[in-house]
């Protein structure tokens, strides 16, 4: 027999019991259906993750600060005991560091003077402590503005105009998109080039206004709140909120160490333990992102179980629908057997319909997933994820696409295996009794 | 047998049965279908394979068909030792060389009349175009070309069997086995089945195998073999035979 005959017959025979045939394609549609959708989560909460993580330059550097002793918090029986030694006012934390430490102690000039002496690390930079209160245009009212401390080492996700210039002595600001609206910019384009006025309090009370250049209008992001401000600019406010008082400016509790460039992941672990030995903690951005990674890749892991389980009961459903089948067709298979069909074509004839109702039930319920799943996309995007701009909820890759249904009909290619080798073991004679 | 054989230059007859016997289980649940039957059938003949149920005519004829091992002693077709094919090349003999009627027809139901008929046409992998050409062929001369397109399931029994046999012509073999072919037949639409094969074998020169226990049937062969416990009881060219021999 001819492989597209062998084909044509075996596709004949799938729709030849419409109703087990079916049931059998709806119990791979249920797992194909989870597998693609939980998949596609997976893959667009993941990509969202990352080009949120490569909004940073997380390449040359390292988030540093002191070590924290998390085990006495956690042997403490409640609030540690104020000690006007070590202990740090919370306020240190002022304007929002989402990826500085709890409550870590701040480095000292001795701290960082160590790190700079550690092979490998070309610059540090403390993290300073800025605050803004508003921020205004020419004609715009006063809006509450925070300036992110971190804008150093982050690459803004730019919906508009270019990166900040840290080497520039112009202040800059990126603004995120939201203030479009409050500040009178009807597009995110008419912002690029403007001036922005800003306001802020100097830890005397006293109250200072400064003027920056908008470079750029940021995308929301997960990990970085606030506005963008540029080296001069960050300058110019840690310098204004101390108001010239010797010593008043806080010491970071975070500082950013760049490393050398070109150096090896031997060579940074290097950097780091060397850090470690010096009592301080240092991490990459990617590091401090993992954890969230980590979380998502669990929680689809977690949900492709449960996909995989649906399919394999799936797989249980085949095994008995072509049981039955051979069961039925005895005759027809000792018919065949007698007309000179040989015993592997017959194993043939019976895998390909398992693999058959594998393409069918795996391709609808792929089909269903992209349908299902990109209008809840759109449908969460426009509602409660609005937020998250750049979030595609579901991400339908065409190879993890292609990778499910190939997973499913082999699933059901052997499942079909023992039917089918029952099949073509049949003797002729056995099966064309009737006496 | 082939060694008394007194025509030496003559062909090798179409199937030839050497000693063979069939027995089922062992110890003392051990059953013999079949014990030291020899035969030798010429092509062109038609036998007749007579007796009661269960004295071991099918399975003589399954054994002929090479559907089935022996136990015991051998069956040549054309005599080539049927041992001696590979599975490949029996599964070939047997769709090339050989057709079966059934009395149960073993028509696929749901399956056009066309679909049915090409079957071994299908199986030997001839394309869609030759074989569709040959069946409807074989189709006319059994005056059911019109019946072509129709399901296999809405057709009265004397259809059924001529289109068994349109099937088992399909693939032009030179022996046609036929276990009890009007069985499930009445009578008259039995007798056109029987006046088909018979022409068939009359007309083509294909070699009739018939299993039945009907003996009128049996009657119009040119001989009649009959069986009992599995054993040849009678042979009716077999005296011919020996008085030629002797």
């Amino acid at each position: 027999m001819r492989a597209v005959d062998l084909a044509r017959t075996a596709v004949a025979n799938t729709f030849r019991s419409k109703l087990r045939t079916t049931l059998t394609v709806l119990a791979l549609f249920v797992g194909a259906f989870t597998l693609t959708i939980t998949t596609a989560l997976g893959a667009g909460v993941s990509n969202y993750i990352e080009t949120q993580v490569n909004s940073f330059a997380a390449d040359d550097v390292l988030l540093v600060q002191a070590k924290t002793d998390l085990t006495a918090a956690a042997e403490s029986d409640g609030p540690a005991e104020w000690d006007p030694d070590t202990s740090t006012s919370s306020s240190s934390q002022a304007g929002g560091a989402p990826l500085a430490g709890a409550q870590a102690e701040p480095l000292t000039d001795d701290d960082l003077d160590a790190i700079a002496a550690i092979d490998g690390i070309s610059g540090i930079d403390p993290v300073r402590s800025v605050s803004t209160d508003w921020v205004s245009t020419d004609s715009s009212a006063k809006f509450e503005f925070s300036v992110n401390p971190q804008s150093a080492v982050t690459v803004a996700d730019l919906e508009a105009g270019e990166q900040l210039n840290h080497s520039s002595n112009d202040l800059q600001v990126v603004l995120p998109n939201d203030y479009l609206d409050a500040l009178e910019f009807d597009t995110a384009d008419d912002a690029v080039g403007t001036q922005i006025t800003i306001g802020m309090t100097d830890i005397t009370g006293e109250t200072h206004e400064l003027t920056a250049e908008v470079v750029g209008v940021s995308r929301s992001s997960l990990f970085a709140s606030g506005a963008g401000a540029n080296n001069a600019l960050v300058t110019e406010l840690a310098s204004l909120r101390t108001a010239g008082i010797e010593g008043a400016d806080e010491n970071s509790v975070i500082a950013i160490a760049y490393l050398e460039s070109g150096l090896s992941a031997e060579q940074i672990d290097q950097v780091t333990s060397d850090l470690n030995e010096a009592g301080l903690s240092a991490q990459t951005i990617e590091d401090q992102l993992g954890i969230v990674t980590t979380v998502i890749a669990g929680i689809t892991g977690v949900l492709n179980a449960f996909a995989i389980v649906a399919l394999i009961a799936a797989a249980f459903g085949i095994v008995n629908t072509l049981l039955m089948s051979v069961q039925e067709r005895t005759r027809e298979i000792g018919l065949m057997k007698a007309m000179g069909m040989g015993s592997s074509r017959i194993f043939a004839l019976f895998s390909l319909e398992a693999v058959t109702i594998g393409v069918i039930g795996s391709l609808i319920g792929v089909g269903a997933a992209i349908l299902v799943g990109s209008g809840l996309s759109t449908a969460l995007a426009a509602g409660p994820l609005a937020d998250l701009e750049g979030l595609s909820l579901f991400l339908f890759e065409p190879a993890s696409l292609v990778g499910v249904v190939l997973l499913i009909s082999a699933i059901a290619f052997v499942s079909g295996a023992l039917p089918a080798s029952r099949a073509a073991r049949q003797r002729p004679i056995e099966s064309l009794r009737y006496e | 047998m082939a060694v008394d054989d007194p025509h030496p230059s003559a062909p090798p007859p179409a199937l030839e049965a050497v000693g063979l016997s069939k027995h089922y289980g062992s110890g003392a649940s051990r059953f013999d279908a079949l014990s030291d039957v020899s035969l030798s059938i010429r092509a062109g003949e038609c036998v007749a394979i007579v007796g009661k149920s269960g004295s071991g005519k099918s399975t003589l004829m399954h054994l002929l068909a090479v559907l089935d091992e022996p136990s015991q002693g051998e069956v040549r077709i054309h005599g080539t030792d049927a041992r001696s094919l590979s599975a490949r090349a029996l599964n070939r003999l047997r769709n090339r060389e050989f057709g079966f009627v059934f009395q149960q027809f073993f028509l696929n139901a749901q399956q056009s009349v066309l679909e049915n008929v090409t079957l071994p046409l299908t199986i030997a992998g001839q394309r869609r175009g030759a074989r569709r050409a040959r069946a409807l062929e074989v189709l006319g001369t059994l005056d059911l070309a019109e019946k072509a397109s129709a399901k296999a399931v809405t057709l009265s029994g004397g259809q059924k069997q001529r289109t068994v046999i349109a099937r088992a012509l399909a693939g032009n073999p030179s022996v046609i086995f036929a276990d009890e072919p009007t069985g499930n037949l009445d009578s008259a639409t039995g007798a056109i089945v029987e006046e088909l094969l018979f022409t068939l074998n009359r007309e083509k020169g294909i070699t009739l195998v018939i299993v039945t226990h009907d003996d009128e049937l049996a009657a119009r062969c040119d001989r009649q073999v009959v069986l009992r416990d599995g054993r040849i009881v009678s042979d009716s060219a077999a005296p011919v035979l020996e008085g030629v021999a002797r």
